[in-house]
C-alpha cells in the first residue's frame, strides 16, 4: 500500500499566478523531476537571480516581500536573513533546510519534498546565492524515505545539469547541497538542536546568544529555514513583491500562501495552498467538507500539536498569525486538527503530554521533570483517580514551562494547548477528580487490591 | 585524548570494508568527520539490523573521536537501536491525529496478535513494536511503518492481516 496523494491537494484547481507553491504538482502524485520542473519555468527564477541579482538585491527583495517563516514560529525571512554578517571575509557560511517535519498534524513539506523536489533545491540555490552561502544541507528526517531517494534523484540531475556544483549557470556561484537525514528526535527541529545534530551530536539546544547567524553549524555563520519558506523564495524572485503582496485575502497582514490543511474526524482531510486571510471556517467547512456524518465538532487547533485548543465558535477567525492571535494562540504550521465529541480532552491532552515529555532532550529541568509530572497527573484524571488540587498543579505547570522560562520552545509548546484545554473544559478535568481520594496521603494506597 | 579501543579494550568488533567505505565516504560530506557519528551508526545498523557493542569503538576509530561521544549520539536518538530488533520492525505513530483516529485501539490488536507491548521483541524474532512521532500521513491516520513501508487507514480489523505480510 502506497500513500502518494495528501488528501486533494494536487487535484483543486491551480494556477502559477495564484499557487505558486502547488501549480506544478502533478494530478497523480508522481514526483516531478527536472525535465518536467523546466518545462513549467522551472530554474528560470534561479537563472534570473543568479544573473541579474546581486545578493544583497535578493536579502531585500525578500525582506520587502514580508514573506515570514512556514515551520511555525513565523519569524520574518528577510530579517533573518540580514543578520547574517555583512562582512565578507567571513566567507564559511551555511544554509540549513529544516526538513524534519515531526510535529504532530504536520504533513506539508513532505508534499513539497516527495513531489516537487526541485522546487526546494532552487529555493536553497537562491536563497544560499542571496546569504553568500557556498554549502547547504537539508536536514531530512529519517522516516521521510521517499521524500529521500526523491531528493536525492533531483539533486543528481541538478548536478548533471549545472544547476549545483562549482561555477552554477556560469554565475561564478558555486553551491554544494547535501542531504542529511536524520534517526529521530522531534527536538532536531529546534534550531540550534538541529545543527548540534548536523554536527554529529545529541540534539540538544543551545544556549542563545550567540544567534546562528554569528556562530551556528561548525562556528560559522549559519541560517536556518524551513521547506516551505525556501520553496515561496523562486516565486518571489520571478514575480516580484506586488504580486507576492497580492496573494493573501484582504485583513490578512502576513503575505502570500499557506499550505493550510484540516485533519481529524473531517470528511475530506487534506493540505490544500491557500491564500492567508481565508477563515477557518472556509477551511473546515468548504475543503475539509465539515465533520464526518455521526461527529459534531467539538474543539480544534489551528496548528501543530504546540498551538492552543480553540472553540467552533472561533472558527471564524482568519488564518493569518495576527488573526489567530486575537482569539488567543498561534497559527503554527496552519495544518489545523479537528476534535470530535467522541474525545475526552483529559485522555487527547494525556496523549499529547506523553508525545512531549517522551521528546524533550532532558537539558534544562522544567521541561525533563514538568513534562512526565503533567502526564501522571493527566494519567490520573483520565482514570478518575485524580486529588483535589491537580487541576491547580497542571495549571501551575503550564506557568513553570511557558514561554521564556526553557531554553527552546519545546515545553512552552507542550502547556499552550494543556492551558487551553483547562480554560475550555475545566468541567472535563473535574469529573477525573476521585470523590474518594480527598486525602492526598492516604490515596497513594487506598483502592488498590494486592 | 584516549581513543575508542582505549575505552572499551575488551570489544572486538571489525568493521565490513564495506561499511568503513561508506562511512569514510559520508565523512566527505562535512568539514568534521565527528558530523559522520549519525551516519556512520546508520550504515552499521543496516548491516547488522543493530549496533553492536564493538561497533562502537570501532565507529570512534574512524571518525577520531572518543567512544564515550559516539554511545552518546547512538544512545540520544530513537532510531538507532543498541540491542538487537527483531526482522521487521513495526513504528506506529501515536502522534494526536492517530490518537483522535483510533491509534490505542490499533495498538491493542498488534499487542495481541503478536504477544509484544512498546519497546518489545518478540521471542521469534520477527518483531519489534516501537512509538513513533506524526508519520505526516494525517489524511490517513491511524497509521504505521513497517521498515521502509507507510501504511494508513489502519483498523484494529485490517491491521492484523497486514502484519501477515511481513514474514
Amino acid at each position: 500500500m502506497k500513500l502518494s496523494s495528501f488528501g486533494p491537494a494536487n487535484t483543486i484547481t491551480r494556477t502559477a499566478e495564484s499557487h505558486p507553491l502547488t501549480w506544478r504538482l502533478r494530478d497523480d502524485g508522481a514526483v516531478v523531476l527536472l525535465k518536467e520542473y523546466e518545462s513549467k519555468n522551472g530554474y528560470a527564477a534561479a537563472r534570473r537571480a543568479l544573473k541579474e541579482f546581486a545578493p544583497d538585491d535578493i536579502v531585500n527583495a525578500v525582506k520587502d516581500s514580508g514573506l515570514k517563516g512556514r515551520g511555525g514560529a513565523g519569524f520574518p525571512t528577510g530579517v533573518k536573513w540580514s543578520l547574517m554578517p555583512k562582512d565578507d571575509s567571513q566567507n564559511v557560511r551555511y544554509l540549513l533546510c529544516n526538513a524534519d517535519e515531526m510535529e504532530p498534524n504536520t504533513w506539508k513539506d513532505r508534499l513539497l519534498m516527495e513531489q516537487l523536489p526541485h522546487l526546494l533545491i532552487e529555493g536553497m540555490l537562491i536563497s544560499a546565492r542571496a546569504l553568500k552561502a557556498n554549502t547547504g544541507y537539508i536536514f531530512l528526517r529519517g522516516e521521510y524515505v521517499e521524500a529521500a531517494r526523491n531528493l536525492n534523484q533531483a539533486l543528481d540531475e541538478a548536478r548533471t545539469a549545472g544547476l549545483i556544483g562549482k561555477n552554477v549557470l556560469g554565475s561564478g556561484f558555486d553551491f554544494e547541497l547535501y542531504v542529511h537525514t536524520g534517526a529521530g528526535r522531534y527536538i532536531c527541529g529546534e534550531e540550534t538542536a538541529l545543527i548540534n545534530s548536523l554536527e554529529g551530536r545529541r540534539a540538544n539546544p543551545r544556549s542563545k546568544p550567540p544567534f546562528p547567524a554569528a556562530v551556528g553549524v561548525w562556528g560559522k555563520p549559519t541560517c536556518v529555514n524551513n521547506v516551505e519558506t525556501l520553496c515561496n523564495v523562486p516565486a518571489i524572485v520571478a514575480n516580484g513583491n506586488d504580486w507576492f503582496k497580492s496573494l493573501a485575502l484582504a485583513g490578512s497582514e502576513d503575505m502570500g500562501t499557506k499550505l493550510m490543511g484540516f485533519s481529524g474526524k473531517v470528511k475530506n482531510p487534506g493540505v490544500w495552498e491557500l491564500p492567508f486571510g481565508i477563515t477557518a471556517r472556509e477551511l473546515f467547512e468548504d475543503y475539509a467538507g465539515g465533520m464526518r456524518d455521526g461527529f459534531t465538532l467539538k474543539a480544534w487547533q489551528p496548528g501543530g500539536a504546540g498551538t492552543g485548543f480553540l472553540l467552533p465558535e472561533h472558527l471564524d477567525a482568519q488564518m493569518y498569525a495576527g488573526g489567530i492571535a486575537k482569539v488567543g494562540t498561534r497559527m503554527g504550521t496552519g495544518l489545523a486538527m479537528a476534535v470530535d465529541d467522541s474525545i475526552s480532552m483529559v485522555s487527547l491532552l494525556r496523549n499529547m503530554e506523553e508525545f512531549f515529555a517522551r521528546e524533550s532532550c532532558g537539558w534544562c529541568t522544567p521541561c525533563r521533570d514538568g513534562l512526565p509530572w503533567s502526564v501522571k497527573l493527566l494519567r490520573a484524571l483520565e482514570n478518575g483517580e485524580g486529588r483535589e488540587g491537580d487541576i491547580g498543579v497542571l495549571e501551575q505547570l503550564v506557568g513553570f514551562l511557558g514561554p521564556g522560562k526553557t531554553y527552546c520552545a519545546h515545553a512552552p509548546g507542550a502547556v499552550e494547548p494543556l492551558g487551553s484545554a483547562i480554560k475550555y473544559f475545566r468541567s472535563e478535568f473535574e469529573q477525573g477528580i476521585s470523590a474518594t481520594a480527598a486525602a492526598p496521603a492516604a490515596a497513594a494506597h487506598s483502592g488498590v487490591s494486592a | 585524548m584516549p581513543t575508542g579501543s582505549q575505552l572499551i579494550a575488551t570489544s572486538r568488533y571489525t568493521l565490513s570494508p564495506k561499511a568503513r567505505a561508506d562511512i569514510e565516504h559520508a565523512i566527505h560530506h562535512y568539514p568534521d568527520p565527528r558530523a559522520a557519528s549519525i551516519d556512520a551508526l546508520k550504515i552499521v545498523q543496516a548491516e547488522e539490523g543493530w549496533v553492536p557493542d564493538g561497533a562502537i569503538p570501532a565507529i570512534a576509530d574512524v571518525l577520531g573521536i572518543p567512544a564515550s561521544d559516539v554511545e552518546g549520539v547512538a544512545t540520544f536518538y530513537s532510531l538507532i537501536f543498541r540491542q538487537p530488533v527483531g526482522r521487521h520492525v513495526i513504528k506506529l505513530c501515536d502522534s494526536m491525529v492517530c490518537y483522535v483516529n483510533g491509534h490505542e485501539q490499533v495498538l491493542d490488536a498488534i499487542k495481541t496478535s503478536i504477544g509484544i507491548g512498546l519497546g518489545e521483541t518478540s521471542a521469534d524474532g520477527r518483531f519489534t513494536l516501537l512509538p513513533i512521532c506524526c508519520l505526516g500521513n494525517c489524511d490517513k491516520g491511524s497509521t504505521m511503518m513497517i521498515d521502509d513501508d507507510t501504511h494508513g487507514g489502519l483498523t484494529p480489523e485490517s491491521v492484523v492481516p497486514l502484519l501477515e505480510q511481513y514474514k
